[in-house]
């Protein structure tokens, strides 16, 4: 059974920042939401609070890092880039200004409906000029996610998990390189966040049918590993996107935009929010509801090679891989 | 017209109100009745108040360097017309970036761009833009989206009392931006934190783009409503240097200074009223009205209307 860390950001966020006193850690009213409530307690003097007053608190943070400091900016993703849209582009991206904004509760995995999922913050960011856009996809990269955003020169945009969190990698996040889960000849499936850790739950019984999977998970969407996708996309029979975001403008569109570019004709699916919102409720129910479960992967993966594989809910459910994790109840805000 | 900066600040005033006068004669438009409430403000500050070292960034103003991007090391700020980057040396922020032309004017006045810098005003592929950017002379920030620059000072300010640099970050601000919620996220943040050396000059010239802002969205009982916040707050008369002097000085700790400095949208151009409320951006209507203002404001400003035809 897969390991399971209990708040790594916390630890990671607290060893990270004391080792740099440049580095400010800002937050809005979210700040034991977004674990760094001990580092508040116990490093007073890194830490600034700037209430619930994102538009403040984006500009200031492009002030702080004129100055020299840089500046880490907690609070859910949605508040980051939404309200403060303007702020964002003009008192941060504009000027290229080193400011981390670190996502907590990304897509649908908040129960807070409509107003807490970033869903289509990929999208908004991807069309920011200057903006680097990562995403952690299980526990090594929250742990180890915070010196690759500390060294980009520019802003830089996090989708970070919290909570219990599964240790899926035993390598540190590297920048601008995706991860090679599997290696196979059929089709090529490419995803990213918490979307990994379930497509991972179709691998055995895709494998039990012999069907090849070759498995990308994706931690920078931009810049992106070009290079390495074209190099995985070439000769197979589909390709196959999951994320935890709409399918417009998030990783399935990069994906797209690179297999036409390079006029690779290869057939594509799309998982993800099928451009909807979505609604309040546990992190399972709305990836099963919204197609992003492996059930729907495996759905997708019959499509696109016309056959049907016959892999129901009840294997993919004994394959779980996380059975602590999603023992745990819905997160609570 | 070439005047060292050994002058008194009321000639700097007039000469900041001339200057955008001439041009926008020359150019058909302008912030005319940015240079009428805000010129004794300006003045004051590079006369005054600000402790500024010499420009960095040649007189006459460089090309557009690009935007900025971690891979373009031809980017450059405005700031460079208000000296170094040093510990004891002040910062000022400009906001409201349209008064672009009234600041440009200013920096001229007081000897820190050349006397026809004005010449690369809103030419394409200049840096000396008619709504400024952080590249455009006196600039640092990109403040055209108006309300985010007081917040970015308040950042700066923060960082340099953190490192113990004395000098003082000043932000020339637009009554219009109390409109915008941010700024009053910005003075409560100002206040929580105790940012005190940041030091404020608001133009309330109580005028916006559709007109008077009693038309638009009233502000009421600004002082009050600002003072509310925890910071410091003096309402002055904006065109009384003696009383900006005053309220410069009269600073508290623990809290950042706000001055209003309540201004007439006609000051030193009284033609002007005849076109109230419509005063953002001077436009002639007619030849008629462009002769009748000529003459008409080149005498209260003691212009000769000769000047004016300088190519």
């Amino acid at each position: 059974m897969v390991e399971i860390v209990n708040r790594p950001y916390a630890k990671a966020f607290e060893t990270f920042a004391t080792a740099r006193p440049d580095i400010l850690c800002l937050s809005a009213d979210l700040t034991s939401s977004c674990e760094v409530d001990g580092f508040r307690d116990r490093h007073p003097d890194q830490f600034l609070s700037l209430g619930m007053a994102e538009q403040n608190m984006l500009s200031f943070a492009g002030g702080l890092a004129m100055q020299g400091f840089r500046p880490f900016l907690h609070t859910f993703s949605v508040f980051l880039y939404r309200r403060p849209y303007d702020q964002l582009i003009n008192s941060i991206a504009y000027s290229n200004r080193k400011v981390r904004l670190m996502g907590f509760l990304p897509g649908i995995t908040t129960p807070g409906g409509i107003t807490h999922q970033a869903i289509e913050d990929i999208s908004v960011m991807r069309a920011i000029p200057n903006m680097t856009i990562l995403e952690c996809g299980d526990a090594t990269e929250v742990e180890t996610v915070l010196d690759v955003a500390d060294s980009i020169d520019g802003p830089v945009y996090v989708r970070v998990l919290r909570g219990e969190v599964p240790r899926l990698f035993s390598t540190p996040f590297a920048f601008n390189k995706l991860r090679t889960l599997s290696e196979g000849d059929d089709v090529l499936v490419v995803t990213a966040g918490v979307c990994t850790e379930e497509a991972l739950r179709a691998a055995e019984p895709l494998k039990a049918r012999g069907v090849g999977i070759h498995h990308l998970h994706v931690s920078t969407l931009k810049p992106f590993d070009r290079e390495g996708l074209i190099k995985a996309a070439r000769g197979k029979k589909g390709v196959v996107t999951l994320e935890n975001h709409t399918i417009n403008g998030g990783l399935g569109s990069l994906v797209a935009e690179i297999l036409a570019e390079e006029g690779l004709g290869v057939k594509l699916r799309r998982l993800g929010l099928q451009d909807t919102f979505a609604h309040g409720a546990s992190k399972p129910y709305l990836m099963k509801k919204y197609g992003l479960d492996a059930s729907a992967l495996v759905s997708a993966i019959g499509q696109l090679l016309g056959k049907n594989l016959d892999i129901d809910d009840a294997e993919l459910e004994a394959v779980r891989i996380d059975t602590v994790h999603s023992a745990q109840k819905a997160e609570a805000l | 017209m070439n005047l060292s900066n050994q002058q008194t600040t009321e000639d700097v005033a007039a000469g900041i109100r001339k200057r955008v006068f001439l041009h926008t004669m020359r150019n058909n438009g302008g912030y005319l009745s940015q240079a009428c409430s805000a010129a004794e403000s300006l003045a004051f500050l590079y006369n005054e108040a600000l402790t500024l070292g010499e420009p960095t960034l040649p007189k006459v103003p460089l090309p557009f360097g690009g935007v900025p991007s971690a891979t373009n090391p031809d980017a450059f700020t405005g700031a460079g017309y208000h000296g170094p980057f040093a510990p004891e040396f002040d910062r000022l922020i400009i906001s409201p970036a349209h008064y672009a032309l009234v600041i440009y004017s200013a920096l001229i006045q007081v000897g820190r761009m050349d006397e026809h810098a004005l010449d690369h005003f809103n030419v394409d592929g200049g840096s000396v833009e008619m709504i400024g950017a952080e590249h455009s002379p006196g600039m640092e920030v990109t403040t055209g989206s108006l309300a985010q620059g007081l917040s970015m000072a308040a950042g700066i300010a923060w960082a340099r009392k953190r490192k113990g640099e004395p000098g003082k970050v000043w932000v020339y601000m637009s009554d219009g931006e109390f409109q915008e919620g941010q700024t009053w996220e910005c003075l409560a943040a100002m206040a929580y934190h105790g940012i005190d050396n940041v030091r404020v000059i608001v133009d309330v010239n109580r005028q916006q783009c559709d007109g008077a802002m009693s038309s638009v969205l009233d502000l009421g009982d600004l002082a009050a409503r600002v003072a509310s916040f925890g910071v410091t707050c003096r309402s002055i008369d904006g065109h009384d240097l003696g009383a900006m002097r005053a309220a410069a000085d009269s600073t508290e700790p623990g809290k950042p200074l706000i001055i209003l400095a309540n201004t007439s949208p006609y000051q030193g151009m009284e033609f002007l009223k005849k076109r109230f409320p419509r005063l953002h951006y001077v436009r002639f209507k007619s030849a008629d009205e462009r002769r009748e203002m000529q003459t008409t404001i080149a005498a209260e400003l003691g212009v000769d209307e000769a000047e004016i035809v300088r190519a």
